[in-house]
């Protein structure tokens, strides 16, 4: 691969260059003024209706949005979603039927806190943003990044979702909200709606940062020894934040704007990382992980191409703010490593980030059935992706006698702790241990006890006969996260949302492994046999049941 | 004495150019946006090519292979003549002319 270019160069070679102004691919009639894709050639005036056409066509096609919902934009001030807030502007404000019928709201969230920057171009930028936001006429939310320091546990727990809206209702729904929409035009109500927006204007500034919280989020970040590990917990932080203000003020869609080349380059780099269990919902249309608020990226079909050109050709304000991987080095970060990679193989072959996208169209999660009630245990502490931690279907009869342990013996994640403390040499400790007098039911399956991955293996006595012992956070997360944990020097620079919700799980886990015989909740004896059925993409775990 | 030439008369002329970066990649030129540069006069047609070289030694402050790659842009960096796309043009043979807009955008870390 890394020769690809010395060897394909010949065969590579362009045709001869255009000495005649190629025309539009479309109208035939213009001046074509850029190539997207392999080969097509399009004039401003067919470009800017294929890309308008685009979106709306991607928010048709996935019938996810309804009419009258309130959506949250999350805006960085970047190219794409720049992009984004204007698609909606402009779908929102024509006449036509197919118009464009939510409720945005906008979310800005300040990041300079992790990016090493002053205040001074942090004011700046907040200004620029801002003036911004104003022009657009929607509600607004300006987050800081120090605020993940006062969240709530509530943004961690799992939450079912919605009941499910089958596609036939949205034609339903959408003949509704015309007609109630008439209505109130006929009743003047209009007048009122835009006095709430004019209310949901005013009370949306974030209070000033708090020094406290700049300088623990200051630790936060240096804490974390590489810039993989940074941009990964940036990334997670920001989820969480975006999250919570939707929760809050009342919106169950969050409009992200990746655009195609961003989700091939995440695609790839997650899986890179370990988040490979939840790629689909990583990259897809929309992410149903958080039960109640569902993200969409309606720009997932556009290049990165098109939309600097557009923003370009049809004046789209955008600001470009240093991240993290601003000006570090190609091979900085993970991140940084795939990002140049595939732009390099695009700018050869220009079909590869298209590639990339319609293998991830292909992705589709088993998904789990969402009436069953969220369970703790089963997702991510920080990503919130649902992680194996179950063993199979055969193994539900046993679970209250021998796997009551949430890191389930024959699951993938429990092996993977396995083979760490092998490496690191500490099982042989355990195997001294007598099952009999370790554990506190009395089990004498060796398999239990021995392999257990957390609770008796730590300090090779076991916890139930003492006081808990603190939450293992690591046993919470999914392997990716806890690569990221691993990565911290201090894992109580973590936020107290985090760390207490953290204690709150593991404390509820302690009680389970206390009291074995200790009857479940009727929620959780249902969900364990429901979810027995979920983990399809992990062969491995049914494979090995008993 | 009458040299004829195919290029046109525009010879040993300066050309002014203007330049503009956006997307992140005028952080590699001070942070300003708009350069209205003159390009001295020479015997040949300044090209694409001639003017990266140009850019390297004379405007580039830092980090010149976060710009430029071997004899093109760094992949990721969209390159405008005139408002249109560079590959239509003929990208690093284009000739400039006197009063082109070349603008260089950055797609890296776009958000």
């Amino acid at each position: 691969m890394c020769q690809v270019e010395e060897e394909y160069s010949g065969p590579l070679e362009k045709t001869s260059l255009p000495t005649v102004s190629k025309k539009c691919m479309k109208c035939k009639e213009s001046t074509a003024v850029l190539i997207i894709r392999v080969g097509d050639a399009f004039c401003r005036d067919c470009f800017r209706e294929y890309f308008v056409h685009k979106f709306r066509a991607m928010l048709g096609k996935n019938r996810v949005i309804f009419p009258g919902e309130k959506v949250l934009l999350a805006v960085s001030g970047g190219p794409a979603s720049s992009s984004m807030l204007t698609q909606v502007q402009e779908g929102l404000s024509r006449d036509a039927p197919k118009k464009l019928r939510f409720a945005p709201g906008i979310i800005y969230i300040d990041e300079g806190g992790a990016c090493d920057q002053n205040a001074e171009e942090r004011e700046k930028t907040l200004s620029q943003m801002e003036a911004i936001f104003r022009k657009t006429g929607f509600p607004y939310h300006i987050v800081s990044l120090e605020q993940v320091f006062s969240l709530p546990n509530s943004v961690l727990e799992p939450v079912s979702c919605g009941p499910e809206r089958p596609g036939s209702s949205y034609k339903a729904a959408v003949d509704q909200y015309l007609q109630q929409k008439e209505v109130n035009q006929r009743q003047g109500q209009l007048a009122t709606e835009e006095a709430q927006d004019a209310v949901a204007h005013l009370s949306v500034q974030a209070s000033q940062v708090s020094p406290e919280h700049k300088q623990a989020l200051e630790k936060l970040f240096s804490s974390l020894k590489t810039l993989t590990a940074r941009q990964d917990m940036l990334q997670t932080l920001r989820q969480h934040l975006i999250l919570h203000t939707a929760r809050l003020n009342g919106y169950s869609k969050v409009m992200m704007g990746d655009s195609c080349t961003r989700l091939a380059i995440r695609l790839l780099s997650n899986i890179s990382l370990g988040r490979g269990a939840s790629l689909a919902v990583d990259t897809g249309f929309s992410d149903p992980r958080y039960g109640d608020v569902v993200i969409v990226r309606p720009m997932r079909d556009y290049s990165s191409k098109e939309i600097a050109f557009y923003n370009r050709l049809f004046g789209v304000r955008s600001l470009f703010i240093s991240g993290l991987g601003t000006k570090t080095s190609n091979k900085a970060s993970i991140q940084q490593l795939t990002e140049s990679f595939v732009i390099k193989l695009q700018a050869d072959f220009p079909s590869t980030v298209s590639t990339i996208y319609r293998t991830s169209e292909k992705l589709h999660t088993a998904c789990p059935p969402q009436t069953s009630g969220a369970v703790a245990a089963d997702k991510c502490l920080l990503c919130l992706c649902a992680v194996c931690n179950k063993a199979g279907k055969s193994q539900h009869q046993h679970y209250h006698f021998y796997y009551k342990h949430f890191v389930d013996a024959a699951s993938a994640s429990h092996a993977s702790l396995i083979s760490e403390r092998l490496s690191r040499g500490e099982l042989g400790m355990e195997a001294k241990i007598d099952p009999a007098s370790c554990c506190p039911s009395g089990t004498l399956d060796p398999f239990s006890c021995q392999r257990e991955g957390q609770g008796c293996g730590e300090g090779g006595s076991c916890t139930a006969a003492r006081a808990p012992a603190p939450a293992d956070l690591k046993s919470l997360l999914c392997y990716s996260c806890r690569l990221t944990v691993e990565d911290m020097a201090a894992e109580d620079t973590l936020p107290p949302y985090i760390t207490s919700e953290a204690e709150k799980r593991w404390n509820s886990m302690s009680r389970l492994r206390a009291n074995p015989a200790a009857p479940f909740t009727r929620a959780e004896s249902q969900n364990n046999r429901i979810d027995t059925e979920a983990h399809t993409w992990a062969p491995r775990c049914r494979d090995k049941g008993r | 004495m009458i040299t004829s030439c195919s290029q046109g008369s525009i010879m040993a002329v300066p050309i002014a150019i203007h330049l503009e970066f956006g997307g992140g990649a005028e952080l590699l030129f001070d942070g300003v946006k708009d350069h209205h540069v003159t390009l001295p006069s020479q015997s040949e047609p300044w090209d694409m090519k001639q003017l990266l070289v140009w850019i390297r030694g004379n405007l580039l402050k830092e980090r010149p292979e976060l710009f430029v790659q071997g004899d093109s842009v760094r992949p990721g960096i969209l390159v405008l003549i005139n408002d249109a796309d560079w590959e239509l043009m003929g990208e690093l043979e284009y000739q400039l002319q006197d009063q082109d807009n070349v603008v260089f955008i950055s797609t890296l870390h776009g958000g």
